[in-house]
């Protein structure tokens, strides 16, 4: 598109199509909220299967409250130091931006150790998603924001090699905007999903 | 209304064709023993609330195919006699028409929906005269047979079901395998068999005869062969088949249900003479595990 | 090393599959020597394969679409023959592992490759124009969902004759569809293709709603867009909402047949009603992603073939939106028979009555819209008027299942089958083909044959009657879906006069690909000179057919409703001073969509066979084709405002030769 169509637009009509930084930005909520879409559709699974343990474990034998603080608190952390990361892209600051994603990166994956070290315990028990529909909703949901964890640690880690050879060039803010957004996301569906499966499931 | 314009235009679409095909359809359909020749009276109301909802529904639909054809064909192009307005985009009238022969077809239908679906809800029990008890029967798809089971009777069938005429029947329904529809198109309406949980349907059948009955849901590939037949006898002689059948053929406890529960098409009806009790609970609860599927080694992998 | 794939998943012993596997084979390799030699392997590389245009990928959409349409209907062929012929003691020609197969593939294929490709090409070719901007907001990730889409087709393709497809039904059903009662691979083609496509549905469905609503020309504000336009919004924005349902459903599935889970299995507490559920939620917005835009089409249709504004704008944006919610809230009429008791049936009865509304809404504002206009009975508007005829019909059956008590009598009944195919064929279908009419000529610069396309509508539209019409009468004698072999003798005449119609509808497929021969053998003397060949109304008309690359010199400033009509009356099209022509930034072609595609391909063929290390080289390759594209350092071509003008200037005087005619 032409420079002089990017004008201050809205789209709402009056100024022609909307700058890439708004595009963009724009494209990817649509895609968090068709995720966040795909999430609610594993908690609908959740909420049906929670109560059918098939006479096995359910919640209140199997979650512990400590892992889950910790794992909380680890993605918390990571939320902070990738905002941080947005800042320090902001002010063009190659180190700060690359020791913020690195913190970013070391707190998820520390997340995600945690609760393969909990699949695996949980495995080990006879407790698999094998053994129940219960089991099977659980690891399903749970795993689901697992692997986007990773997924987003896969990005993280491409940016951390690219940023340094390309520079803050337009493309990569807007990337990292993206990334942003996605890792905040995540952190919204922790929190959705600690409440739901862990408090509210150890209840049940 | 003779419709002119361009060649061929008109012609599928007049209204003596339209009336003509409805007309058929429900002729063919009316005498070919279908859902619209019910032979009780569940299918009947459902039958005649479904012509209800017909006419409801023709009595706009006729009205807007005409319009739509009647007006393409008056304002076409080459015709000099209509009055053309080549800038009548909106009309608060026409609108408020517009939007409220549908509302009003849908608070017509919406209580109609509503009225039907509460007194024709299959679980609903139908009214029992004297002489004419409630005849209780227990349901299982297989693959790819139906399981009659009698549990006051005492015994069970396979690909047949005996009712007495006249005495509501209600049927509790369950699946040894994958998800079917229990379905006797002449008696009334359908509902799911599914593995694990139980459904239940009343029917009715008035006189004596014979209805066929299918699974209407899709389970696999012998399930174009899944009829049954329902066979309707006056009650005296009801008891006298259930008499005779419990005089002779193999009794169906776990072993014979195991047996049962394998893969099979095209069974032919045959009875057991007694049921081991509790059976079409411990295949409710899966204490009787659900039937197997194909053997191993299909085309393709596995 | 090679997972579960041995030599014995060819069908040897089946020559129907093999005949048809050659056919395609021979087929494809004709094209690919064609191709050859005439030494257009650079032309196509570069202007259509790695486009990143959304012209090309919507005719390339529209072209895949087609060509699974045609697969989809030989499918139709074999089981409309296999039911006549099985009737009684014949067993027909088709067994049931077979037969089972076949209308399985027929529907999956029809909606999710040949339908929704269809509607989604010309979505992306028009939408754009319509808007009066250069592209949709994300080009690359346009051309990457079609080339997913296109994996997905592929892989169903190759189910046909490496393996096999699902025997479930388009929908597989659990129990039926868990492994202990589908062991082979079939349902497992079913869900890698479906997930993969799905996949660039969504894509599809971000990039159409973020280009409307972020991307339009100067001046155009929401209620000055066309009608097809809202429609695309409605569309994408279910698309959105609905797919991601679609993609956790089916990752559900495939993980109790993959891992052992207990989604909807019979055992450990599984809950197959879960998945009916779920499925519907995502199959009813499915149906109405599909019609739309088909309606969109036909607003469209009807206004410029009355030459008249739509009647109705804002009620028809109102009613669209209306039916883009309502839409969510009916998915259990598709299983009013589970035994969800009075109050839930009696809920959703209603509700799908309520939508019916907005549909009724629509058709009144398009009967209006003919109401004091000239009509004129061009091929669309054929399409358009035997649309209203068959749609209002499709959708009055469709209320009808709508009443639990009716429903429970023709719940996958040969009625049920003859309605969705009334609503699917008479809007969707109708529409695509009312919608390519229309729009050929701006996409080729030439249009179709009139008369052949008159007499492939009469084809299809008497076919598709003399079809379903006895379907319905089956259904309400008691004929249930998806039987191999038919028992009750009275059904037979039925049978014969649907074989019948299928052979009217195939007749009119082949008259439709004649008109496309000898529109093509004709184009000079059916060339579309100025642009504007049906006297249109929005601003695609505007541009020359085929548009170049950029579609407008100079974004147009939009001043209200059917904004090139608005300018054609006061002759705008001719400013007085010239405009003032500037460099054009267009996205440079990639390579990233096709070689992803591959990389898909190969990761769900590798799924289904169990092939481990391939699925990880798959997607190593297609992550570092990711990178590989997010590393280039220029991602934008500039097309020289000498250039830019030199293009305009033909345009212009291609204007001034319509204004001296007219």
């Amino acid at each position: 598109m032409s420079a002089a169509a990017h004008v201050r637009a809205t789209g709402h009509g009056q100024g022609g199509p909307a700058s890439k930084r708004i595009v963009v930005g724009y494209g990817f909520w649509l895609f968090l909220l068709s995720d966040i879409v795909m999430f609610s559709a594993f908690f609908a699974a959740w909420a049906v299967l929670a109560r059918s343990t098939a006479g096995g474990p359910s919640g209140r034998d199997l979650f512990e409250p400590s892992r889950v603080a910790a794992e909380t608190a680890l993605l918390l952390a990571s939320s902070f130091t990738c905002g941080l990361s947005a800042l320090a892209t902001r002010a063009r600051s190659l180190v700060w931006t690359e020791l913020a994603l690195l913190a970013t990166g070391l707190l998820g994956a520390a997340f995600l150790v945690l609760e393969a070290q909990e699949f695996a315990g949980l495995v080990a028990r006879g407790a698999g998603p094998q053994r129940s529909a219960f089991l099977s909703a659980f690891f399903a949901l749970v795993g689901c924001h697992g692997l986007h964890v990773a997924a987003g640690l896969l990005w993280l880690g491409t940016m951390m090699a690219q940023i340094p050879v390309k520079g803050f060039r337009a493309t990569l803010e807007r990337r990292m905007l993206c990334f942003n957004l996605f890792w905040h996301t995540l952190d919204i569906i922790w929190v959705g999903l600690f409440t739901v499966v862990y408090l509210l499931g150890a209840g049940a | 209304m003779r419709a002119e314009g361009p060649k061929g235009v008109a012609g599928s679409r007049t209204p003596g064709r339209l009336a003509l095909a409805a007309a058929a359809v429900a002729l063919a359909a009316g005498c070919s023993k279908g859902v619209l020749d019910p032979a009780g009276p569940v299918g009947r109301d459902e039958a005649s609330i479904t012509l209800n909802a017909l006419a409801i529904m023709l009595a706009v639909v006729i009205p807007t195919l005409l319009a739509a054809l009647g007006f393409a064909v008056w304002f076409r192009a080459g015709n000099h006699r209509a009055r053309r307005r080549p800038d009548f985009a909106y009309s608060g009238r026409i609108e408020l028409v517009v939007w409220s022969i549908p509302l009003l077809v849908i608070l017509f239908l919406g209580g109609l929906i509503w009225v039907g679906s509460h007194s024709l809800d299959p679980a609903r029990p139908l009214p029992e005269r004297p002489g004419a008890p409630t005849e209780e029967i227990q349901v299982v798809a297989l693959d790819w047979k139906w399981l009659f089971i009698y549990p006051r009777e005492g015994l069970a069938s396979v690909n047949e079901v005996v009712v007495p005429a006249g005495a509501p029947l209600r049927f509790q329904i369950t699946s040894a395998s994958v998800m079917n529809a229990f379905f006797v198109p002449r008696l009334g309406g359908m509902i799911y068999a599914m593995n694990g949980m139980r459904t239940t349907l009343h029917l009715q059948a008035d006189a004596p005869g014979a209805f066929e009955g299918r699974s209407a849901q899709f389970s696999g590939d012998g399930f174009a062969d899944m009829r049954f037949t329902v066979r309707s006898v006056p009650p005296a002689e009801f008891a006298r088949w259930a008499a005779g059948a419990r005089a002779a053929g193999p009794t169906l406890d776990a072993a014979a249900y195991a047996a049962l529960a394998r893969q099979s098409r095209g069974v032919a009806p045959f009875t057991y003479r007694g049921v081991q009790p509790g059976l079409f609970e411990q295949v409710l609860s899966q204490a009787l595990p659900p039937g197997p599927g194909p053997a191993a080694g299909q085309h393709g992998g596995s | 090393m090679l997972g579960k794939l041995t030599w014995e998943a060819v069908p040897w012993n089946q020559p129907i599959p093999l005949i048809a596997a050659a056919l395609v084979l021979a087929a494809t390799l004709g094209a690919l020597a064609f191709v050859t030699a005439t030494g257009r392997w650079t032309y196509l590389w570069r202007e259509w394969i790695t486009s990143v245009d959304h012209k090309r990928i919507g005719v390339m959409y529209v072209l895949l679409g087609l060509a699974m349409l045609l697969r989809g209907f030989i499918d139709a062929v074999m089981m409309r023959s296999q039911q006549a012929l099985a009737v009684g003691h014949s067993a027909g020609y088709l067994p049931p592992e077979h037969y089972d197969q076949i209308f399985s593939a027929h529907g999956t294929i029809m909606i999710l490759f040949g339908a929704m490709p269809l509607v989604v090409g010309l979505m992306n070719f028009v939408v754009p124009l319509q808007l009066g901007v250069r592209d949709v907001a994300f080009p690359t990730f346009n051309s990457t969902g079609f080339w997913l889409t296109a994996a997905g087709a592929l892989l169903v393709n190759v189910s046909l004759v490496v393996g096999e497809f699902a025997r479930t039904g388009w929908l597989p059903y659990p129990p039926l569809s868990e492994t202990a009662y589908s062991p082979g691979v079939g349902v497992d083609y079913y869900l890698w293709a479906v997930q993969i496509a799905g996949l660039g549905s969504l894509i599809n469905g971000i990039n159409l709603t973020t280009t409307i609503l972020k991307v339009r020309a100067p001046g155009m504000g929401y209620l000055r867009m066309p009608m097809f336009c809202w429609t695309a919004l409605a569309s994408s924005l279910l698309i959105i909402a609905a797919f991601p349902v679609l993609t956790a459903t089916l990752a559900m599935l495939g993980l109790d047949r993959y891992a052992g889970f207990h989604f909807f299995t019979n055992e450990a507490g599984g809950n197959q009603m879960m998945f009916v559920n779920l499925v519907w939620a995502w199959g009813h917005p499915e149906v109405y992603i599909l019609v739309l835009p088909a309606f969109g089409i036909f607003s469209e249709i009807f206004s410029t073939f009355s030459g008249k504004p739509l009647f109705g704008y804002r009620s028809m944006v109102a009613a669209t939106l209306f039916i883009c919610v309502v839409s969510f809230m009916v998915w259990l009429h598709h299983f009013f028979t589970m035994g969800g008791g009075g109050d839930v049936n009696a809920a959703f009865g209603i509700a799908t009555s309520i939508i019916a509304v907005g549909t009724g809404v629509k058709v009144y504002n398009w009967i209006f819209t003919m109401y004091g206009g000239e009509v004129r009975f061009e091929t669309p508007m054929l399409w358009a008027l035997g649309f209203v005829f068959t749609f209002v019909i499709g959708g009055m059956t469709g209320v009808l299942l709508a009443v639990p008590p009716a429903d429970f009598l023709l719940h996958n009944s040969l009625f049920l089958v003859a309605h969705f195919h009334n609503v699917i064929v008479g809007g969707v279908v109708f529409g695509v083909f009312a919608g390519i009419e229309y729009w050929f000529p701006k996409a080729f610069g030439f249009r179709l044959h009139e008369r052949l396309g008159k007499a492939a509508f009469w084809l299809a539209f008497t076919g598709f009657w003399v079809t379903f019409t006895p379907l319905y009468a089956l259904g309400l004698m008691g004929m249930t879906r998806r039987l191999q072999h038919v028992d009750v003798p009275e059904w037979r005449p039925w049978l014969y006069v649907s074989a019948a119609g299928v052979v009217i509808l195939a007749a009119g497929a082949l008259v439709q690909a004649v008109q496309l021969v000898v529109s093509i053998r004709r184009r000079e003397a059916l060339r579309d000179v100025t642009g504007d060949p049906w006297n249109g109304r929005s601003l695609e008309w505007s541009t020359p057919s085929p548009p170049p690359a950029f579609n407008f010199a100079v974004l147009p400033q939009v001043q209200g409703l059917d904004a090139h009509w608005r300018a054609k009356q006061a002759h705008l099209a001719q400013p007085a001073d010239k405009p003032r022509y500037e460099p054009i930034a267009t996205p440079r072609n990639t390579a990233t969509g096709v070689v992803v595609g591959v990389f898909a391909t190969l990761m769900g063929f590798a799924v289904i066979w169990h092939i481990w290390w391939l699925l990880a080289a798959g997607f190593v390759g297609a992550y570092a084709t990711f990178v590989v594209f997010a590393w280039r350092d220029r991602d934008e071509d500039e097309i020289p405002a000498r250039e830019v003008a030199r293009i305009d200037r033909a345009r212009l005087a291609g204007l001034r030769a319509r204004e001296t005619r007219a």
